[in-house]
């Protein structure tokens, strides 16, 4: 690629890339080239390093014991949600609660403050590009209650249409909606959401999985009462994920799963529950996944959300402009089409490959995209397609990535003429 | 490791671009399945008109990759004209072709010899089987294909 096609990276990628053990493998003879960070990130060696130390050093179960490691893993468990707290912008700890991923921290909403508040009469507001997470939840819900679900609709430039907001959110009890699609990659505009949704009375709750570990966090510049997202994502393991809610309403909510910590007194008639946020954190929780979102979490403050911000504006731009110069009609790169709105979530349909025999072939030349309707049918309907084939950016994607899997579509005229 | 021309056989892609029996009948007196892949999204609807034991017609309605495709197109070829009981033992080798890897790791002595002079065009799906999250793709019309049949019979009304 000429030098004029160079993207500012304010990231020092090379560098990065080296932190990260399982880039350096080979897949049939060919550099890995991951491209998949949106179902799930790779870990750097600081992560994978902290997990260990931690298993090696001061590993035992958190709430319980007075001996040394135990009061070392209690303090590790608890440092990683001051983490949390700080890297979101949540006023307070005791607001961040640890969920197995986004997944259970939507279904302990849904379970805990939707079963006490949502009812026959009742409305929530959810949109047509959420994620199977942020639907089914509900559905399973107001199949008990008898709510009304509404969708906010997907305009023809993959944004939210808000034409209806008005009427779609007059009486609803909660907004809930994705802060980035993990399709199409746009992003939607929080702030407005929670404002149109607090005037009409209700709450809004959001889905930041794809958010969180590409964007800077704020949850009080939202002004959200209940934010979701999963450690996996954001370099971090898998296993563990984060509720954040405004403490009034975790004070307020019934406890959801029941069992060891969450709990201040059982008698045999009887129980009382904890504090928040332990209230929500029944058994033994993720331990050294917290230490280890915690290492994650670490790492890209250093780098700085910021930075890694502009790095993913600048590295969409270039896939965009790359893959639209270099195949014309022949691909169509869902979602809106300026990087400043979006995030590097690129959901393609090339020439008519199907998407699985697109995903085969690129993994014969080290790159790794994801095929199917990742967990997102009514938004494949309503884009008219079965499935899409996605390649997702991150911190550890540079140009040669993007050149590597346009090279490798190349390949696909070999079967698919 | 595999390479992808045992995947990508020539005759899969011909069956892949250019199907056969596409379309649908009229239900009835046709039966109509419905078959759908989770994870990938893939969908198939198969038609058959059975009549004295015998597919006498069959048609395709699908949306899929190329191994779905090709599976269903040589599926309705291979069971056209056919007697049930013939189908049926078709749909067992064909089956069985597909979970040879499976079917060896549970020690599993119940194989199924597979006849490949019987599966004709099929046998070149047997490459299939070296990419495992593709199995599924290839044996989507044929569990679409087994419900149509108890349909037929009467044995599973849905």
């Amino acid at each position: 690629m000429s030098a004029d096609h160079r993207i500012c990276d304010p990231l020092d990628v090379a560098t990065i890339k080296a932190d990260f053990p399982i880039l350096a493998r080979q897949v049939h003879g060919r550099r890995l080239v991951y491209l998949d960070s949106a179902a799930s990130s790779q870990k750097p060696r600081q992560v994978l390093d902290a997990m260990q130390d931690f298993s090696v050093t001061s590993y035992a179960n958190v709430h319980r014991g007075v001996y040394s490691i135990a009061v070392e893993a209690d303090e590790g468990f608890e440092a990683a949600r001051d983490a949390v707290a700080r890297f979101i912008g949540a006023p307070s700890s005791r607001s961040v609660v640890f969920t197995k991923n986004v997944t259970e921290a939507i279904n302990l909403v849904a379970h805990s403050w939707g079963r006490s508040n949502l009812g026959a009469g009742d409305s929530i507001l959810l949109t047509e590009m959420e994620h199977h997470a942020n639907i089914v939840p509900w559905l399973m819900l107001a199949e008990e209650k008898g709510f009304e679900i509404r969708y906010l609709p997907v305009a023809d430039d993959h944004t939210l249409d808000l034409t209806d907001l008005d009427r779609l959110i007059d009486g609803v009890k909660l907004v809930s909606v994705t802060a980035m699609s993990n399709v199409l990659g746009t992003l939607n505009p929080i702030e407005r959401l929670a404002a149109a949704a607090h005037a009409a009375g209700a709450l809004i709750l959001v889905d930041a999985a794809q958010w969180v570990p590409h964007l800077p966090t704020d949850v009080v510049a939202w002004d959200a009462d209940f934010v979701g997202f999963t450690g996996h994502k954001l370099l971090g393991p898998s296993g563990i994920g984060v509720l954040w809610a405004r403490e009034e309403l975790l004070e307020a909510m019934p406890a959801f799963l029941g069992g060891g910590a969450m709990i201040r007194d059982v008698r045999l008639d009887g129980w009382t529950p904890n504090e928040i946020p332990w209230k929500f954190e029944a058994g033994t929780p993720p331990i050294t996944e917290a230490v280890g979102l915690h290492a994650a979490i670490d790492y890209l403050t250093g780098l700085g959300m910021e930075a890694v911000r502009k790095h993913e504006v600048a590295l969409t731009g270039y896939a965009l402009r790359t893959l639209n110069e270099r195949f014309g009609d022949d691909i169509t790169i869902h979602g809106p089409s300026e990087p400043a709105q979006r995030g590097g979530v690129l959901s393609l349909a090339f020439r008519d490959v199907h998407p699985h025999d697109l995903s085969q072939i690129l993994d014969q030349h080290g790159v790794c995209v994801r095929a199917g309707h990742h967990c997102a049918k009514p938004l494949m309907r309503r884009l008219g397609v079965g499935a899409t084939a996605r390649a997702s950016l991150y911190v550890y994607n540079d140009e040669s990535d993007v050149d590597a899997l346009a090279d490798a579509l190349e390949a696909t005229s070999t079967f698919f003429g | 490791m595999a390479g992808l021309e045992d995947l990508y056989r020539e005759i899969i892609l011909d069956h892949y671009r250019s199907p056969r029996n596409r379309g649908a009948l009229e239900v009835p007196p046709a039966v109509r399945s419905e078959g759908f892949n989770p994870l990938c999204g893939d969908e198939i609807t198969v038609y058959l008109a059975v009549a004295d034991g015998v597919v006498e017609d069959v048609k395709i309605e699908a949306q899929g990759c190329s191994i779905s495709q090709s599976s269903a197109s040589m599926l309705s070829m291979a069971v056209k004209g056919k007697p049930v009981d013939e189908v049926r033992d078709i749909s067992r080798q064909f089956l069985a072709m597909m979970h040879t890897h499976e079917s060896s790791l549970e020690g599993d002595d119940e194989q199924v010899a597979v006849d490949e002079k019987a599966l004709g065009d099929l046998a070149a799906l047997q490459g299939v089987v070296k990419f495992p999250p593709r199995i599924k793709c290839a044996t989507l019309a044929w569990y679409t294909l087994g419900q149509g049949l108890d349909e037929a019979a009467g044995a599973a009304p849905t």
